[in-house]
């Protein structure tokens, strides 16, 4: 991953209080927010490939103009391609909602982005109904991206269901960690 | 022996499958068995060693294999050879009083006899508080085919004994994965129930679930992910012949055989949500069965096979339903816990099993279908994917051992039990196939 990007992205969501938001009061009952180290964790997990477009370049904060500062906190916001759910839930986390509206617009503003939504539970109940709960989490994160502009023709969904955790083990962290949906942007 | 495979799916994809899949037939990574816990109540029984004529090939004794079976029932507690006071071979030689003496209630004896690649079984099975024979067969089979010969007399055996068919003779089919070099290998393997003969029938870098036997043991169906999304395949045995039955988009996947071999259910998403189908294999024809907006998977046709069992999460969380006919308004089944998943019911429409969630638990239960009653079957933590046996006498689970995956088989009631841990890695998705004629 671009180091720029990344340290810009660290920057801008600590200014935006989100590394501390998540560490006071998450309502989340695993550590998988709980520290900067936590996060680079699951941005690795986001993939590689995952930041798009707008890189504004070394400019630092304090000279953007009112525009461009916008512009490079919805490109670090979208630097978070990985969302996290509750056991046995497909609903989305308040935490999500703005990174997720990020990601909405950067697609209704290039209609020829095309994004596959990967849903994933833990390793906990059945393996079938995982794969059935892993889809409705992919298929709950589409609608939110569709309700908030993006175009159903650019979106595919698929469910791994427990097959392929992002952390082995069988630990409350480990689960929380593996009850996702990334967003892999192709 | 070597196995094929037609693909009857376009080239790009083969040319895809062909990167990622072997399909390959040398026995190997043999499951291991260890029992773990012996049943109360087990019959005594002496397995006698069988005289032999002309020489056999090295390997385990049929009379060992006999008693090794029976001995996993649970039902069953064989006397080791060397308590024996004398080790007859036929009727004449069998003292009654001897066997009393040593608490025995039954005893096995027998001949075996080599003519050229055949191997002739003569065995007979006595009462000993009545001493009287209940068993006296023969059977015969190729000289490299000793554990079908083995496996077909505990058959007979144990349906002399308890009434009920054994179901020794039959296969298991399991999902093995190695995780050597960080890269997951999923092999598709059917072995014999004591984890000996496995032979691996598919072989992927991407996951591999729910095999389900057909009827007639020949094929089996499962989900297979070889081409980057869940997809339901078709497997015969014989031929290594796979066919796509099922790549709609969004879900493929849970495949149940209906009870003559000639459809599936299958649970679909392709309509938007998690439905249950019925698909006809001859044409390909769908029937939805159910139409709600919860999840609704993992069906399997009950005994009678009119009626499904299902997983539905439509009251909130994950339970079991029940649909008597196809179009009847589903009756929930389980109440004992808010999650209850996966059910299979054994073939005398009495009970059926499934995934119970406990505490932070999962175990395998069951419920009796007449009382409403449940019990929970398993002490460990982490169980999942059970099968019953065809003859409704044990069933086979997977179950957490350490950081690995393994197989318990438990007598349906819950008493004894054996593990079957792979040689290395995990194996899951345990299906027991039928009796096959």
């Amino acid at each position: 991953m671009n180091l720029s990007v990344q340290t810009k992205a660290f920057a801008l969501l600590a200014t935006l209080g989100l590394i501390a938001g998540c560490s006071s009061n998450q309502t989340m009952d695993d550590g998988a927010y709980d520290s900067a180290s936590d996060v680079a964790a699951i941005d690795q997990s986001g993939g590689s490939t995952v930041y798009g477009g707008s890189d504004d370049g070394g400019v630092s904060a304090e000279t953007l103009t009112e525009e461009e500062r916008m512009a490079a906190e919805q490109a670090a916001l979208r630097e978070i391609t990985t969302f996290y759910f509750d056991f046995d839930t497909s609903e989305i986390k308040p935490e999500a909602r703005d990174v997720l509206v990020a990601h909405a617009r950067y697609l209704a503003e290039h209609p020829n982005q095309r994004v596959r939504l990967e849903g994933h539970a833990d390793e906990r109940g059945t393996k079938e109904y995982n794969l059935a709960l892993g889809e409705r989490r992919a298929k709950a994160v589409q609608r939110f991206l569709i309700v908030n502009g993006a175009s159903r023709g650019q979106i595919e969904t698929v469910s791994y269901g427990e097959e392929k955790p992002a952390v082995m083990g069988s630990t409350e962290s480990a689960w929380a960690q593996n009850r996702r949906v990334e967003l892999v942007f192709e | 022996m070597t196995y094929r495979t037609w693909m009857t799916f376009p080239r790009a994809a083969a040319a895809i499958l062909a990167a990622c899949l072997v399909l390959v037939a040398p026995a190997r990574a043999e499951l291991l068995i260890r029992i773990t816990e012996g049943a109360d109540a087990a019959i005594p029984i002496s397995v006698v060693p069988f005289a032999e004529q002309g020489a056999l090939p090295p390997g385990d004794k049929v009379s060992r294999i006999v008693r090794d079976d029976l001995t996993m029932s649970g039902e069953f507690r064989p006397l080791p050879p060397e308590k024996m006071l004398s080790l007859p071979s036929r009727r004449e030689d069998v003292f009654f009083r001897d066997w009393r003496l040593l608490g025995q209630r039954y005893v096995l004896v027998g001949e075996l006899s080599r003519q050229a690649d055949r191997v002739t079984a003569r065995y007979e099975l006595f009462d000993v508080n009545q001493e009287k024979r209940i068993l006296g067969e023969s059977a015969a089979a190729s000289v490299n085919n000793l554990r079908t010969l083995a496996h077909h007399i505990s058959d007979k055996v144990y349906e002399a004994i308890t009434g009920v068919p054994g179901a020794f003779s039959t296969k298991l089919a399991y999902v093995t994965v190695d995780n050597a070099n960080g890269k997951p290998r999923y092999r598709l393997q059917v072995s014999d129930v004591d984890g000996k003969r496995a032979r691996i029938r598919l072989e992927s870098r991407e996951p591999i679930l729910s095999p389900a036997w057909s009827p007639d043991g020949k094929a089996l169906a499962y989900v297979s992910f070889e081409t980057g999304k869940p997809v339901v395949f078709v497997h015969e045995l014989a031929t290594g012949k796979r066919t796509k039955v099922a790549d709609f988009p969004g879900l493929n996947s849970a495949p149940a055989w209906s009870p003559d071999g000639k459809a599936l259910l299958l649970t679909l998403s392709k309509d938007g949500n998690a439905e249950i189908y019925r698909m006809e294999l001859a044409s390909g024809a769908l029937k939805k069965l159910t139409n709600h907006w919860a999840i609704d998977t993992e069906a399997t046709y009950d005994a009678t096979g009119e009626g499904i069992f299902f997983t539905s999460d439509r009251s909130g969380g994950p339970q079991i339903y029940y649909m008597e006919r196809i179009g009847a308004e589903p009756r929930r089944i389980t109440f004992g816990s808010r999650y209850n998943a996966r059910p299979r019911p054994d073939g005398t429409g009495d009970y059926v099993y499934y995934v119970h969630q406990r505490d932070s638990a999962f175990h395998i239960a069951r419920t009796n279908l007449k009382t409403g009653d449940e019990t929970i079957l398993t002490r460990t933590q982490s169980d999942e994917s059970p099968s019953v046996s065809p003859n409704g006498r044990m069933l086979i689970y997977a179950t957490k051992q350490g950081e690995n995956s393994v197989l318990t088989v438990i007598s349906a009631d819950g008493g004894a039990a054996y593990s079957l841990p792979a040689s290395e890695g995990d194996v899951r998705e345990p299906a027991w196939g039928p009796i096959v004629q």
